[in-house]
């Protein structure tokens, strides 16, 4: 047998005598030999690399080391393998190494990224004054005991507040509309908000620079860079509810049109209801998406260092345009004060991915424990309802009735 | 009987003929689910009137300029609107180069993490990375800027005096590949500055890399978790390792997804503004080079001119803006629909 499937132990002996001892066979694993050749090519990998870096040549440098590293570690890794392994499971060994090395450089940037944000920012974060002022008394040579963020703050929250009071409504509606109103038209809007999902976000503070601020005459102010943001969300909610409504299972709605509910009606108790968890999942990543736009806020809200609450009249700065004007600046502190921000900034995004955790991004129809339990409650509340009332009308009508009595 | 809420009244027809004729279900439909449909209908009409006017009020703020620079708007290099000599060959290069480079980067690494997903993860596993895939794609722009300005660029990519480091030794061993080189570097001279290496399509491009490989990631997660389960199976019995049923049924059925998803990636690049200013140091020539410092994009030329840009100026910015936007725009439906055509089913039972 030269081709085997990895894992399978060759070695596995059935005792066909006795037939009550027979044991399946193991498919998966690992054997320990597959796990000595990992282990074996990781040291023997970083005693060359050591070698090669320290005493042969003048390499230096830890991406060098590392890049230098995992080719050792593949080549002397696939050295072991081909002891004892054709050439099929070789390649295939070699590929799950590469296939694990990406996904890990993946995550590992990923950690990176976070990390040495917030890093570079708890400089910033632990002044409690960074949070309660604005910027207006601090210089570009103020230490960090002077100034804040609290005007990003504001105008972040209140910017994306009304860019989700139009994009929620209007989104989902289409949404709907996608998925129940079907035609040639609907088609159109889902292949146009598609290939809008991607639309650069210099483009939509581009588009509302020419109209609010050059067409309409309104001056630069929150309220412009908020529709900026919602041509930017729409349609990436569009799209998250879109596939979200389309995965309700059409069963529900039949169901719930046989029994002679009106479409609207089917739309708003069954199907809604149904996709919930989804929606506010789509919703949370829209809102994630938009609240970390620089560029549209940078063009139709413009910069300024005091605290503007009033988002329909003068300039208001944002979370990611702050973090972005802090940086451009030499000073230290600035830098650090835009590092601050930038990790305040990535704190919301990551509270509002854990609170779409929490809400579930569950599939259509897949409940949590708890609401299982609360629908059956509430299931087992109108069996009881409709038997007090099939006995009442039994009573009155002298009927033998439908549902049992006990 | 107490009569139902029937949403219209059904008309039947009884035939008193032997043989049967289909019942006519004329409905009638409720006044609210008119109103409903109206309502939908609306939504659906406000969705496309904000898209169409993107690109119309783009179309119409740039006429101006696009009028007197004519075809040259396209080939010409420098960017002095107010002495007439304007065009986007020059920002155009840039950020067609800094979006390759990001993709050639992102691809292959997605490639990885999404088979690692979707193929060799661990149940429990799963899940958890997807989330973080996910997060990671909803991390702002400006977070990857910083990370690339102040970590990525000065400490991993060009360190110490001589800019020692991956810029310096591609360029000094491969640079004899033209896009390659960069001009006024001798690797021999210990006095060299490493500045030359900064700021560069090469280290935008890493950066956008970074925001664009989520992306990629997540599409193609999607595609390859697809693959149908039979055939899978079916490799597995004809003696096939993991490798071999991935090569021979996942990645030919998710080819489509892949395409889609590296062309949605693509165009996620073009458009990257704060990540790609905070790095490069805008020239207006054309830079073919794209480990030397100096590039330039048309999203990047917008947030740094808009600013104290004059009437005409602010013209010439819409039409570069609208360039960008009609681009995007063809590469994501080209993509959406290669997606679209591969994904099988979308619609769920009934």
């Amino acid at each position: 047998m030269t081709l085997q499937s990895p894992g399978v132990r060759s070695t596995n002996v059935i005792d066909l005598t006795d037939a009550a001892r027979e044991t399946p066979r193991q498919l998966g694993g690992r054997r320990p030999e597959d796990r000595l050749a990992v282990i074996g090519a990781a040291v023997s990998s970083l005693a060359i690399t050591a070698a090669v870096f320290t005493q042969l040549t003048p390499f230096s440098g830890v991406v060098g080391f590392l890049a230098f590293a995992f080719a050792t570690f593949i080549a002397v890794y696939a050295l072991i393998v081909s002891f004892d392994e054709p050439g099929p499971i070789v390649r295939d060994r070699l590929v799950a190494v590469l296939i694990h090395g990406a996904a890990a450089f993946l995550v590992a940037a990923l950690a990176i990224v976070v990390g040495f944000t917030l890093w570079k920012g708890r400089q910033a974060l632990t002044h409690a004054n960074f949070f309660t002022e604005d910027m207006t008394a601090a210089g570009p040579l103020e230490p960090l005991s002077v100034g804040g963020i609290k005007h990003a703050i504001v105008g972040t929250l209140e910017q994306i507040g009304i860019a989700l009071t139009i994009t929620v409504p209007l989104g989902l509606l289409c949404a709907v509309f996608l998925n129940f109103v079907p035609g040639r038209f609907a088609r159109l809007v889902r292949t146009l908000s598609e290939a809008m999902t991607a639309l650069p976000s210099i483009v939509a503070g581009l588009f509302v620079y020419a109209t609010v601020i050059l067409s309409l005459g309104v001056g630069k102010c929150g309220l412009a860079a908020a529709l900026a943001l919602s041509v930017e969300m729409l349609p990436i909610i569009i799209r998250a509810s879109d596939v979200v409504l389309r995965l309700v299972p059409g069963t529900l709605v039949e169901a719930s049109l046989a029994t002679g509910a009106s479409q609207w009606r089917t739309v708003w108790h069954v199907v809604l209801p149904t996709a919930r968890s989804g929606l506010a999942t789509a919703v949370i990543l829209g809102t994630a998406r938009g609240i970390g736009e620089t560029a549209p806020v940078l063009l139709a809200a413009g910069y300024t260092t005091g605290l503007n609450a009033d988002a329909f009249s003068g300039p208001q700065v944002s979370l990611p345009l702050a973090a972005f004007t802090f940086v451009k600046s030499p000073e230290p502190a600035m830098v650090a004060r835009g590092f601050g921000t930038a990790a305040v900034l990535m704190l919301l995004v990551l509270l509002l991915f854990a609170v779409a955790r929490v809400l579930g991004g569950r599939a259509p129809g897949n409940l949590s424990r708890r609401a299982a339990a609360a629908r059956r409650r509430r299931s087992a509340q109108d069996v009881r309802r409709m038997q007090a009332r099939s006995r009442r009308e039994a009573r009155d009508d002298d009927i033998p009735t439908i549902w049992s009595t006990t | 009987m107490r009569r139902s809420t029937l949403g219209g009244q059904v008309a039947v027809t009884t035939a008193r003929t032997t043989h049967e004729v289909p019942r006519v279900l004329a409905a009638r439909p409720d006044p609210a689910d008119v109103a409903f449909r109206w309502l939908a209908r609306a939504a659906g009409v406000m969705v496309l009137l904000v898209m169409t006017l993107v690109g119309l009020f783009l179309a119409v703020r740039a006429e101006p300029a696009l009028r007197k620079a004519g075809w040259r708007f396209l080939t010409t290099e420098s960017w002095e609107p107010d002495a007439g000599r304007f065009g986007i060959a020059a920002v155009l290069t840039g950020t067609v180069l800094i979006a390759l480079v990001a993709v050639a980067v992102a691809v292959p690494l997605a490639t990885g993490a999404a088979l690692y997903i979707s193929e060799y993860a661990p149940r429990r596993l799963r899940t958890t990375l997807i989330g973080l895939v996910d997060l990671m794609a909803a991390i702002p722009s400006v977070v990857y800027g910083l990370w690339g300005l102040f970590l990525l660029q000065p400490e991993i990519l060009v360190h110490g005096p001589r800019g020692d480091g991956l810029p310096r030794w591609i360029a000094t061993y491969f640079g004899w590949i033209p896009f390659l080189s960069v001009t006024g570097a001798d690797p021999r001279d210990p006095l060299s500055t490493g500045t030359l290496y900064t700021s560069s399509t090469f280290v935008a491009g890493l950066v956008v890399a970074m925001m664009v490989a989520p992306l990629i990631c997540s599409i193609m997660r999607e595609v390859f978790s697809q693959a149908p389960a039979g055939e899978r199976e079916g490799a597995y019995a004809l003696g096939s390792t993991k490798w071999g049923m991935v090569r021979t049924v996942v990645l030919p059925f998710g080819v489509g997804g892949m395409i889609g998803g590296t062309m949605l990636g693509l165009g996620r690049a073009l458009g990257e503004t704060v990540a790609v200013f905070l790095i490069i140091s805008p020239v207006f020539v054309i830079q073919p080079h794209i480990l030397q410092n100096g590039t330039s994009s048309v999203a990047s030329l917008i947030a740094l001119r808009y600013g104290e840009a004059t009437p005409f100026a602010t013209a010439a910015l819409m039409a570069a803006g609208l360039v960008l936007f009609l681009m995007t725009l063809v590469v994501n439906f080209v993509a959406s629909s290669v997606v679209a055509r591969s994904r099988s089913g979308a619609v769920s039972d009934a």
